[in-house]
């Protein structure tokens, strides 16, 4: 007998430990929070979803957070990112998208910080064009160009510094940006009992 | 009673339940072990003497168990050999395009989400996981002295495994992943590696079962272990129907630093823990101590994931049971590190010999540094500055890099020579291997250390703008690329070294 069974019931029972802390306690917690308090957010419409789909694909999240932090941790309400978060913020979060890296700025309040469509469009495709000191990468491929004097069709932009050049956005595009205008969470959440009243 | 709190009772239980009899156990004397059982790795004649890094006479009483399961263990290598490669392309494209974002243009499939999604993922289960088993299953015939056992299973299992890393990265490409960090494979594909993962403990369960030695060594221990842990937490990380919003990231967290706690770091300990005495000749410092490492290693280790979320939305006392946790793996960390040190430090004059033992040697003394610096950063003040910053990934290489791969290169050149039994034709380059690695890992680490850290402070700073946290980063980004250059470098030279060992030349004895 060479005590292997010591070491198996150890690991299982230190991993069933963790998992209870971590997964499950967790879960119920977050359950009866969101119960407490009526989120701010609304549920993502078909367009924002598909949009938060090419999020994920192109790996904004590994830039961009979307949380904010309390002020004692860091400058995030200075830089006009908006009310620390809430777990209520996230209910229809699905995969979640928290991120941990601030190689750009937070994106929790984007929709309310830039609602110009048009500027994230110009941004998406070629964000130097905006932000002469950025290392975002461009997102050309989510457009279509024109060359022409006069605007080529409704929803063309014209490419600033060009008097004839015009982006024309695909759906893809469109759909992103339409997932980015609905990230406001700055507002309050209201507690179950206001909202009833 | 909703299903919910029957699973809530039942883990609490079975934890209580493990913990009792882990106190009875101790109790009884069954767990302590007698510091001879240190001296089990060494063969007669063996203790006292230090082992070249060639295959010599001293080491052919060990040929049969080492060639036992030759096959798949060779597969493992040479299959995650390719994958480092591969994915340290990717890394060094990722760098580029941090700081060149036109580089290799705009198209779709290259853009920087896609590669460094590509480069974290290959790294972790194309080379990091099967790099590990490989060299830990090859050490298990030698610490139990019974050739392994379903050698077959073992090498369908390296086949699938790799079948799956390479679907989860074509998902990855095209855009079909679960959108989680450390989870992106498409989670039909995790069950390939879930499986697989399942079929290698087959192998080393039975060999253990069978093993001819009273008191399992250490390595075993370590081996084992994560060998129980990574499905576990694999399959229920990557069952996301139970998880969703706030409750998702915290166990997405949860995984992904168990994966590098539970899974990576006793793989890469365990082989420390044979190689380092094996290859002084003299066995570790204090075998008792070891076991405090061990056990502080699996409940610390196992409840820090939190402090990759401090600060944010997730329940206070989650958080703080994270910080005490991470603080508390000082413990394991510095008995660990006293126990490798001490034995290095004794016998530094081996090093001028065995370029496996400098791998060892620099992987052991990364992991001091690594987890130390993991534990302070876990404390809410050090964490408010480098959260959110590039200071995480130079920790992050600095862990993985400068220990798990420095420590898995060393298995690895330890390994070859005595499974194909044929030593390396130009042993200088693995010492040239070890260098330019060595060189481009410290440049690396301390370069975005030190840029993180400002942007962090930046980041603090109510007078100051994010524009400026982005900006002073950019010229530490380029020295990190140089780093990063060097490193990949050192990788196409052990690409050579393990095509090389492997091409037996006409005439040449292979025995
Ligand atoms: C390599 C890192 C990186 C990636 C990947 C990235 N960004 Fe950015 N992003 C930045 C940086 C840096 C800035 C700040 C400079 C600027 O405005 O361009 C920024 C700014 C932004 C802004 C403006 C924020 C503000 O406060 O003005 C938006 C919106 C944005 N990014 C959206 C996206 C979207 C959507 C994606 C994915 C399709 C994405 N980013 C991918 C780095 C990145
Ligand atoms: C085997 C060796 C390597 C390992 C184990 C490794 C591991 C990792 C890990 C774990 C991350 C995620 C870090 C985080 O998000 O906190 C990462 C990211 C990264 N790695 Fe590596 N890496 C290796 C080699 C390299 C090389 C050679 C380069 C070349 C420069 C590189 C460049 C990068 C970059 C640019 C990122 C992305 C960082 C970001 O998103 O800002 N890595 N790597």
């Amino acid at each position: 007998m060479n005590k292997a069974y010591i070491f198996v019931f150890g690991g299982i029972s230190t991993i069933t430990l963790s998992i209870f802390l971590f997964v499950l306690a967790p879960r119920i917690q977050v359950a009866v929070i969101d119960k407490e308090a009526v989120s701010a957010q609304t549920p993502y419409t078909e367009n924002e979803l598909r949009g938060r789909q090419s999020y994920i694909e192109n790996g904004c999240v590994y830039c961009h957070s979307q949380q904010v932090r309390d002020p004692v941790a860091g400058a995030d309400q200075h830089f006009g990112w908006g009310r620390p978060s809430l777990p209520s913020d996230y209910i229809y979060d699905k995969p979640h998208l928290l991120g941990t890296m601030r190689t750009g700025p937070d994106l929790s309040n984007i929709g309310s910080r830039q609602p110009s469509r048009d500027w994230h469009h110009l941004h998406l495709y070629d964000p130097r064009s905006l932000v002469e000191w950025s290392i975002m990468p461009g997102f050309p491929f989510m457009y279509d160009v024109v060359v022409s004097v006069e605007s080529p069709k409704e929803g063309a932009i014209r490419i600033p510094g060009k008097t004839d050049h015009w982006i024309i956005p695909k759906e893809e595009a469109e759909d992103l940006v339409s997932y980015m205008m609905s990230l406001k969470r700055d507002r309050e959440p209201m507690k179950a009992s206001e909202v009833a009243q | 009673m909703d299903a919910k709190m029957v699973f809530l009772i039942l883990t609490f239980s079975i934890s209580v339940l493990g913990m009792l009899a882990f106190v009875v156990a101790l109790i009884q004397k069954q767990v302590l072990v007698p510091a001879s059982a240190a001296k089990s790795i060494f063969g007669p004649n063996e203790l006292g003497h230090s082992e070249p890094d060639s295959k010599g006479r001293m080491g052919d009483q060990w040929r049969a168990l080492d060639q036992s399961a030759k096959v798949p263990i060779l597969f493992f290598i040479v299959s995650s050999t390719l994958w480092l490669v591969l994915g340290s392309i990717f890394g060094l494209f990722a760098s580029l395009k941090l700081h060149t974002p036109e580089f290799l243009g705009t198209q779709a499939l290259l853009t920087f989400g896609k590669v460094r999604t590509l480069h974290l993922n290959i790294i972790t289960y194309g080379w990091l996981s099967p790099a590990a088993l490989g060299v830990a299953m090859w050490l298990v015939p030698r610490l139990t002295k019974v050739p392994l056992q379903n050698v077959r299973t073992l090498f369908s299992a390296g086949i699938i495994w790799n079948i799956g890393v390479v679907l989860g990265c074509i998902g990855i490409l095209l855009g079909v992943t679960d959108g989680l960090e450390w989870l992106e494979f498409w989670w039909p594909i995790d069950i390939l590696l879930a499986v697989a993962g399942a079929m290698v403990a087959i192998p080393l369960f039975k060999t253990v079962y069978l093993s001819k030695e009273k008191h399992l060594y250490v390595t075993m221990w370590y081996t084992i272990c994560a060998l129980i842990w990574f499905p576990v937490l694999f399959v229920i990380a990557n069952t996301h129907f139970l998880h969703s919003g706030v409750q998702q990231a915290i166990a997405n967290w949860w995984f992904a630093h168990n994966v590098l706690g539970l899974w990576v770091t006793p793989l890469g300990l365990g082989i420390i823990y044979y190689l380092l005495p094996k290859i002084i000749g003299h066995p570790i410092a204090s075998y008792q101590l070891s076991l405090f490492g061990f056990w502080g290693l699996a409940l610390f280790y196992s409840q820090v994931g939190m402090h990759h979320l401090l600060g944010g939305p997730i329940p206070t006392w989650l958080g703080n049971l994270s910080v005490v946790m991470s603080a508390g793996m000082a413990i394991p960390v510095i008995t660990v590190a006293i126990n490798h040190h001490v034995s290095t430090y004794k016998h530094f004059h081996v090093l001028k010999d065995s370029v496996v033992l400098r791998f060892i040697v620099f992987g052991a003394m990364s992991y001091t540094i690594s987890s130390l610096q993991g534990s302070l950063h876990s404390l809410r003040t050090f964490n408010y500055i480098t959260h959110f910053t590039h200071w995480t990934v130079s920790h992050a290489h600095l862990g993985l890099y400068g220990f798990t791969t420095m420590v898995l290169f060393g298995g690895i050149y330890f390994a070859l020579p005595r499974l194909v039994g044929r030593n390396f034709k130009s042993p200088q380059l693995l010492n040239l291997h070890f260098w330019v690695a060595s060189l481009g890992i410290i440049i690396y680490a301390v370069s975005l250390g030190i840029g993180g850290w400002l942007q962090g402070e930046e980041l603090r700073n109510i007078h100051g703008s994010f524009e400026q946290s982005m900006k002073l980063t950019v010229p530490y980004l380029v020295i990190r690329s140089i780093g990063g250059t060097l490193m990949l470098l050192s990788h196409l030279l052990m690409l050579y070294n393990v095509i090389s060992i492997l091409r037996s030349e006409k005439g040449e004895v292979v025995k």
